[in-house]
């Protein structure tokens, strides 16, 4: 199944890894999926979050607030 | 506490390289090779801490505690304190702000966080004792803990939800006291471990470069400025030297970590210890960046006035410290 990648950020250096970080870890493990750069505010509150970057996935939130490892999220993708 | 390390420094420049004792170059390189190691230290343990402590309590669990809680005035200065702990991330403070304001949490209350957060934070801390000492700093934390408090209660008491931008205003009328369903991370310190490594690695690398640029930088001037050669230009009492020393730190932010090494040398150079802590609040505290991105939930005014409010706090500390230090 497709899953839908959404990055929460508002366009910090930090979101712009996490971005990099997801694109590669698809790309590598060759995963069907669709990543979503979600950089409007009033998106991203809705989803609930105090800390960018926040890394949903199939509309759950993940990860919030840091830069997640590559490890993750490949364990996050490929579960 | 740091002896070994000074041995160490010695060792090096007057054992290893044969420089001589008193010369400018030998002086200077001893100094910087002691506060290198010392500050990095120092910074790591601090870091990892306070990492520590935020992975046990983390930003969502301070939002449901202060919109939960009645707290009959002690808002602000949970608020504030819930402020040291979180770091922060100037691009986290639009979602930050908007997801307090929805959980009805006051507008002042809200900005006694946002205050303290930057101000008194982990990399702070650490340059801190590295540089000034256990005291200076315990005045630094504390007083930065004071001016997030009353900052926000002045803020509260002004009135400002009207300057705020329509659609924020629109999130304020909805607000509740909405609690989401918190899930509890039950993790064990095993598993956090990483997670909490991985921050502390990304922190250092990020300020390393600008201490160790800074320490140079002050390991120089240590070696080649004439002590208290400044108290002829800045002495306590200038009565202007305090806001300009904190209106020139408010363009500075992006390099606060490489500009405390500096600051501590003209500190040691004859810099009266108020106008200082002025000076490094404001490049700590006002940055420029934040007040770009709070242009997306506040009017230009409100940022002014938030600014304003905070920068009177600042000047008035500093002159507060000049008079009693």
């Amino acid at each position: 199944m497709r899953k839908i990648i959404k990055i929460l950020g508002t366009g910090c250096p930090k979101c712009k890894t996490t971005t990099a970080l997801v694109q590669e870890v698809v790309q590598e493990k060759n995963i069907d999926a669709e990543i979503i750069k979600i950089e409007d505010i009033m998106k991203i509150m809705e989803y609930n979050v105090l800390s960018t970057p926040a890394l949903v996935i199939d509309e759950q939130i993940t990860i919030k607030g840091r830069v997640p490892s590559k490890k993750e999220i490949i364990a996050l993708l490929t579960e | 506490m740091f002896d070994w390390i000074q041995r160490i420094a010695d060792w090096f420049v007057f054992d290893l390289l044969q420089l001589e004792k008193g010369q400018h170059l030998a002086e200077a390189l001893n100094f910087f090779i002691y506060d290198t190691t010392k500050i990095l230290l120092l910074l790591f343990v601090i870091i990892f801490l306070m990492g520590v402590i935020n992975s046990y309590f983390p930003i969502d669990k301070v939002r449901n505690f202060l919109s939960r809680n009645k707290l009959y005035g002690f808002e602000y200065l949970m608020a504030s304190l819930f402020g040291v702990v979180t770091p922060f991330c100037s691009c986290s403070s639009v979602p930050l702000f908007i997801g307090f304001v929805k959980g009805g949490i006051p507008l002042g209350v809200t900005f006694a966080f946002l205050i303290t957060s930057p101000l008194v934070n982990e990399v702070a801390i650490g340059l801190f004792i590295g540089l000034f000492g256990l005291k200076i700093t315990a005045i630094y934390v504390v007083s930065g803990i004071c001016l997030g408090t009353i900052s926000g209660f002045i803020l509260q008491k002004m009135n400002l939800e009207r300057f705020l931008t329509p659609w924020v205003k629109e999130v304020l009328a909805k607000a509740q006291k909405e609690q989401d369903r918190f899930v509890v991370e039950e993790q064990s310190f095993q598993q956090r471990l990483p997670i909490i490594w991985a921050e502390v690695v990304t922190i250092l690398k990020g300020v390393v470069p600008y201490v160790i640029v800074g320490i140079a930088i002050g390991g120089l001037m240590h070696g080649y400025i004439p002590e208290g050669f400044f108290e002829q230009y800045m002495s306590k009492d200038n009565l202007f030297a305090v806001p300009i020393a904190t209106l020139l730190a408010v363009p500075m932010y992006s390099n606060a970590s490489g500009i405390l090494p500096v600051v501590q040398v003209l500190v040691a150079k004859g810099i009266p210890i108020g106008t200082a802590i002025a000076f490094m609040m404001a490049v700590v505290g006002l940055s420029l960046p934040e007040a770009m991105l709070l242009k997306k939930v506040m009017t230009l005014k409100l940022i002014g006035i938030f600014f304003g409010v905070v920068g009177l706090c600042i000047i008035f500390s500093g002159y507060l410290f000049n008079l009693i230090l």
